[in-house]
């Protein structure tokens, strides 16, 4: 069926496009911009999985409702151009007239319900776009009306990443579904192909070597941005750092990231190559297990120790922050206090890390009731974050000098992360940058107690892998998740905050930098906090 | 003749089905397929669904048949990492490791034949000590060094060559290749030196020491009797008498060079099979693993086979010698 | 029987090849260096409590910025490379020779099974070995690790790595062992002693053993050697791809692997000095397998 399909488009190409698209494109000069970062591409299909690469490429090929600026994070109006709460549970989105996808259908209402629903389908990733939504009402062709259980201050502002997908489009090819084929589904036509409304067209797709795109001459906002000249576009993932690298460096790549930390210098120093370097949003971070009454992976018998806040503290005082910052990031990271990163709604410059102080730790740790440390396993991605492992490295031997002993286990975060999920880890690290720039999100998804079935054991759910559960945070998340007043719901945050803190509900360690390198065929981008590469921002000489 | 042929034939056949259930048994036992699926909101039924879809509750061997059945036709399952068929994956990525693999093998014929002859003639000349000397050099370092340092020199001090992926690929059929384009021409240049190191130091040194052992038979002495000119011996005889054994090493170890196909296509991130196998080593991906065991298999016992029938075939004396050989005779 | 090895003539070999005698040398270094690193390395670079992060990368002290404290520099986590190095011939060696004896064992086994019950057992062996021989070492390896990684848990997986090791690269190599035993047992089996062994109520596989070693001595003594250099390339590579040993304590190829890292932002030392150190250690093994080669076998110059 594919390649039937594309034999007709390529019939179809022959007859009348070639000459249209000559005509089109002579007087501007073919740019191609070619990019490589460490991954690849999950799937075609947007709503298959929430990670950031994947959400952040196909964004410029489906749009959402709103988009953020990239420069300031300001939501600012996409498809939607204005809206407003009709009532506290009612929101109401007037859209965009004369937008049409990819194929050439028109985009209206019906397109807008349509991918709420499929947001929402059973094998959606990203169903937590549209929390509490009981509703979505077709009120014209360009009206339409969100209704929520309770109220919810903080609907829209996740949904830069959820794009709108064409009913019409959809249902003729079979994908009103959203299939996750590591779940052992057969993929479906939106799985290798897309059809957005955005200023890229996905052209083709060879997992693991290349995607290619193409500009749409026919993008509606194309009057808004008169510097963007990309008209083709090739992702090609280059897992090994030092190769990705070496292609910058010889000029077969225009753009990469990330770029390893001890390589900025070098690049920098290049002739004709250079770091884009800005803080990031993410917060990297380690947990604990809660839950348990005796710990997975310790030496520890009959008891938690991770239970008794004398030991999570202990371990806060025995990392010594700065030293992984000068030594493992190069200065490329903002040690930090909070689980949220500066630019997150409620970050505060008031919270401070305890100091890195190992004889106060080792005092704590025999006070606990463990003069002589223990063991414990340490379970570290090797894949996701900026050096993860070596800083993982760094802290087994600090705490080695408080006497605990760490064995470290490393992974791919594909295989990780799946345990997580499982909540099979003691001690772990994980990183977490929350879509909607606020605090709710992560006091929801890495602090609410994790609810329990009839049987008493804990359904596994995002992302609170280590149990973590305080009564009176659980109250302030539902009040901050419903709270309209402004004010109000600031303090209820802070508030909320001071818990995490004081209890050392996670060793939260810093907030990496986002490093991006180009070459200076690359003449202009735009850096976002949110590490998401938008195309048309670009401007190629 | 011919019921050695079949015989050789049948056992191959066995080989490869004792290889395919070994690499059943080992990814579907092993690498519980429905562990790896589970996500944070799968319930007890969803698993036994899953279980029944996949068809893991039925008897190993019903489980085997139907997996063998699949992949007579050319069905190996989605690939849980990039989402696609299996063979879809698979036929992409064969024709860069094809592609790799030939121009390797090319190289280390190319440059180690002459090298062998040279220095099995001048056995003496300071240059033959000193390809001698190099040749264990080359054997003694390892493929991924040798990779980091041609990237180092050729791609990053001097930019001379690309140092990653094949460059610009022309689709013909079925087939990509790299070899219609300059870039691509290029690209293939640092990773097959890489691979082919290793085969051309082993084809030389072998090639010197028969050409050793030759030049000191009665036939030699014998064409230079008659008076024939050194190159006429050289070439003409010589030469000619240790192609055979050459060749049939140089056959098998094409099997050695799509191995070590694995360590190159990770340093030049090269988009072959051996890059797809520890991807998905890395990942878990089992029907990839399984897939790639399979068609390896498929290829080295292919080889085998058609060395011994080409041993049979070509000059019988040659097989009785190679029995002899084994039995230590 | 190793008094029958060293007779005058290879003596009388191995003192006129001065190579020879170097790479000896060489190797006799490395193996005493490897096996005194506990008393002779600063630093134990397998404890992480001695590791200090703010000593990391410092260049060797000829540099500008080196020290004798680290006299090859150090890694990226203040690990000195002098002592990283020393004990990543530990690991190598040990590897090295632990699946060189493993292989040996099993493929002498084999190889005597064989060639004196015979019939089907030995056309079921010998097939085997020959479909074995056509897979590279490095895929065979490759492959039990991975199911071995699958199978256990991570955390014991890292503590009996280098076993895992031995194990995978020593089941990658006994064809070579068991083939040369078969054929020396096949010359055997007709002898008279088998039959006289029998008659005095002695397993004649036990009498053949002690004659068919002497007969094989030889040859597998240089499959041995070069499989020592095979086997640790092997260890190398697979810790390379990541596969091998933990990172909290490297082998040569660990470290390369870390120190690949680094090539491109001017810490060379990181990869250099472990990437010449493998290379020497194999091309001493190496140049040791090939004079043995030609001193055991006149026939090959």
């Amino acid at each position: 069926m594919f390649t039937q399909s594309l034999s007709r488009i390529g019939l179809y190409a022959l007859t009348t496009a070639v000459p249209v698209a000559l005509v089109a494109a002579a007087p501007a000069a073919a740019k191609t911009l070619k990019w490589a970062s460490q991954g690849d591409l999950n799937s075609a299909d947007q709503y298959m999985r929430n990670q950031t690469l994947s959400l952040s490429i196909m964004s410029n090929v489906y749009e959402g409702l709103i988009r953020r600026n990239p420069a300031t994070l300001a939501i600012e109006p996409n498809l939607a151009e204005k809206w407003e709460i009709v009532e506290p549970t009612r929101w109401r989105f007037h859209l965009r007239k004369g937008v049409k996808f990819h194929d050439g259908k028109p985009f209206t209402a019906d397109d807008v319900v349509f991918s709420a629903d499929r947001a929402r389908s059973k094998g959606s990733d990203i169903k937590g776009r549209l929390p509490g939504v009981k509703e979505v009402k077709k009120v014209d062709d360009y009206t339409v009306d969100f209704v929520t259980e309770k109220p919810n201050p903080i609907l829209h502002v996740e949904w830069a990443t959820w794009g709108m997908y064409s009913k019409g489009w959809s249902i003729d090819n079979k994908s009103t579904e959203v299939v996750d084929p590591t779940k052992g589904e057969a993929p479906n036509f939106a799985t290798t192909n897309a059809n957005g409304t955005g200023p890229f067209k996905l052209k083709s797709r060879e997992a693991d070597v290349k995607t290619v795109f193409e500009a749409n001459p026919d993008w509606w906002g194309k009057k808004n941005f008169p510097n963007s000249n990309v008209t083709e576009v090739i992702f090609t993932p280059i897992k090994s750092a030092p190769t990705r690298v070496a292609a910058l460096l010889s000029g077969e790549i225009d753009f990469m990231e990330p770029v390893p930390v001890q390589d900025i210098d070098r690049i920098n120093n290049n002739k004709g190559t250079r770091v884009i370097s800005s803080p990031e949003t993410r917060v990297v971070y380690f947990g604990f297990d809660h839950h348990r009454d005796e710990l997975l992976y310790s030496s520890v018998k009959g008891k938690n120790p991770f239970k008794d806040k004398r030991v999570r503290q202990a371990f806060l005082h025995a990392i010594d922050i700065e030293a992984i910052k000068t030594k493992v990031m190069r200065n490329m990271a903002a040690p930090s206090a909070m689980m949220i990163g500066k630019g997150i709604h409620g970050w505060s410059a008031d919270f401070k890390r305890l100091p890195y102080d190992p004889n106060k730790a080792k005092q704590l740790l025999a006070e606990a009731g463990y003069p002589n440390g223990f063991e414990v396993q340490l379970d570290c991605p090797n894949d996701r974050y900026v050096n993860d492992e070596p800083i993982c490295q760094a802290t087994v031997g600090m705490l080695q000098r408080i006497g605990v002993k760490v064995n470290l286990v490393t992974k791919s975060n594909t295989v990780l992360f799946g345990e997580y999920q499982k909540m099979e880890t003691s001690f772990f690290m994980l990183g977490w940058a929350p879509g909607s720039y606020d605090s709710w999100n992560p006091m929801q998804f890495l602090h609410r107690t994790v609810p329990t079935g009839p049987d008493g054991k804990s359904i596994p759910s995002c992302c609170n892998y280590g149990r973590y559960s305080n009564k009176a945070f659980d109250a302030l998340v539902d009040k901050i998740g419903q709270e309209t007043d402004q004010k109000k719901r600031d303090e209820l945050i802070k508030q909320a905050w001071t818990i995490s803190i004081d209890d050392v509900a996670y060793i939260p360690l810093h907030q990496q930098a986002i490093a991006w390198a180009a070459r200076d065929s690359v003449a202009k981008l735009e850096p976002h906090a949110g590490n998401e590469f938008l195309w048309w921002y670009v401007q190629m000489k | 003749m011919i019921a050695y042929i079949i015989e050789r034939v049948i056992q191959s056949l066995l080989v490869l089905v004792v290889v395919a259930l070994v690499s059943f048994a080992v990814f579907q036992f092993v690498g519980d397929p429905v562990q790896q699926m589970i996500g944070q909101d799968t319930t007890p039924e969803d698993v036994a669904r899953m279980r029944r879809n996949l068809g893991l509750d039925e008897p190993f061997l019903v489980q085997f048949a139907r997996f063998m059945g699949n992949v007579l036709q050319g069905d190996f399952g989605v690939s849980l990492r990039t989402v696609r068929p299996v063979n879809e994956l698979i036929a992409e990525r064969l024709p860069a490791t094809l592609e790799l693999s030939g121009m390797a093998a090319l190289f280390a014929l190319v440059f180690a034949i002459p090298l062998g002859v040279f220095t099995g003639l001048k056995p003496q000349h300071w240059l033959s000590r000193a390809f001698l000397a190099l040749s264990l050099v080359g054997i003694s370092l390892p493929t991924f060094l040798i990779g980091i340092l041609l990237i180092l020199v050729f791609g990053v001090i001097l930019g001379w060559l690309p140092t990653f992926g094949r460059g610009d690929v022309t689709r013909i059929g079925f087939w990509t290749t790299g070899l219609m384009s300059v870039s691509g021409w290029k690209s293939i240049i640092l990773p097959a030196v890489t691979l082919g190191l290793f085969q051309l130091t082993l084809i030389m040194r072998l090639v010197r020491s028969e050409m050793l052992e030759v030049l000191r038979t009665d036939y030699i002495k014998f064409a230079r009797a008659r008076g024939l000119t050194n190159r006429a011996v050289h070439f003409g005889h010589a030469l000619k008498n240790t192609l055979i054994p050459v060749i049939t090493i140089t056959g098998l170890q094409l099997g050695g060079i799509i191995a070590f196909a694995i360590i190159t296509e990770t340093v030049f991130q090269w988009p072959g099979m051996g890059l797809l196998f520890l991807q998905a080593v890395q990942f878990a991906d089992i029907p990839v693993m399984s897939t790639y065991l399979l068609l390896i298999a498929l290829f080295f016992v292919g080889i085998n086979l058609i060395v011994d029938l080409l041993y049979y075939l070509v000059d019988p004396r040659l097989r009785a010698d190679r029995n002899a050989l084994e039995r230590g005779v | 029987m190793l008094a029958r090895m060293l007779d005058s003539d290879i003596w009388h070999s191995f003192r006129s090849s001065r190579t020879t005698v170097v790479a000896a040398a060489v190797t006799i270094v490395m193996v005493l260096a490897a096996v005194l690193a506990p008393w002779i390395t600063p630093q134990n670079p397998w404890d992480p409590g001695a590791l200090q992060l703010i000593d990391a990368f410092n260049p060797p002290v000829w540099s500008k910025d080196g020290s004798w404290q680290f006299v090859l520099g150090t890694d990226d986590q203040g690990r000195d490379m002098f002592s990283a190095i020393l004990y990543g011939l530990r690991v190598s060696l040990t590897v090295g020779f632990l699946a060189v004896l493993f292989a040996m064992a099993l493929g002498i086994a084999v190889g005597l099974i064989a060639g004196y019950v015979g019939g089907v057992t030995e056309t079921i062996i010998m097939r085997l070995a020959d479909v074995q021989l056509t897979f590279p070492t490095i895929l065979i390896a490759l492959m039990i690790d991975g199911v071995t990684r699958a199978m256990l848990p991570a955390d014991l997986h890292n503590r009996i790595a280098v076993f895992v090791l031995v194990f995978a690269i020593g089941i990658s190599n006994w064809v070579q062992y068991a083939r040369t035993v078969r054929a020396s047992t096949l010359v055997e089996k007709r002898k008279e002693y088998v039959q006289a062994a029998r008659v005095i109520g002695l397993h004649p596989a036990l009498i053949m053993l002690k004659h068919v070693l002497p007969n094989v001595m030889g040859p597998v003594l240089v499959i041995a050697t070069v499989g020592l250099a095979v086997a640790i390339l092997t260890e190398a590579t697979l810790s390379f791809l990541g596969v091998g040993v933990p990172p909290t304590a490297p082998s040569l190829g660990t470290l390369i692997r870390i120190g690949n890292n680094f090539l491109f932002s001017g810490e060379w030392w990181i990869v250099i000095f472990p990437g010449i150190t493998l290379a020497v250690l194999v091309l001493a093994v190496n140049l040791l397998g090939d004079w043995l080669r030609d001193a055991l076998n006149p026939k090959l110059r």
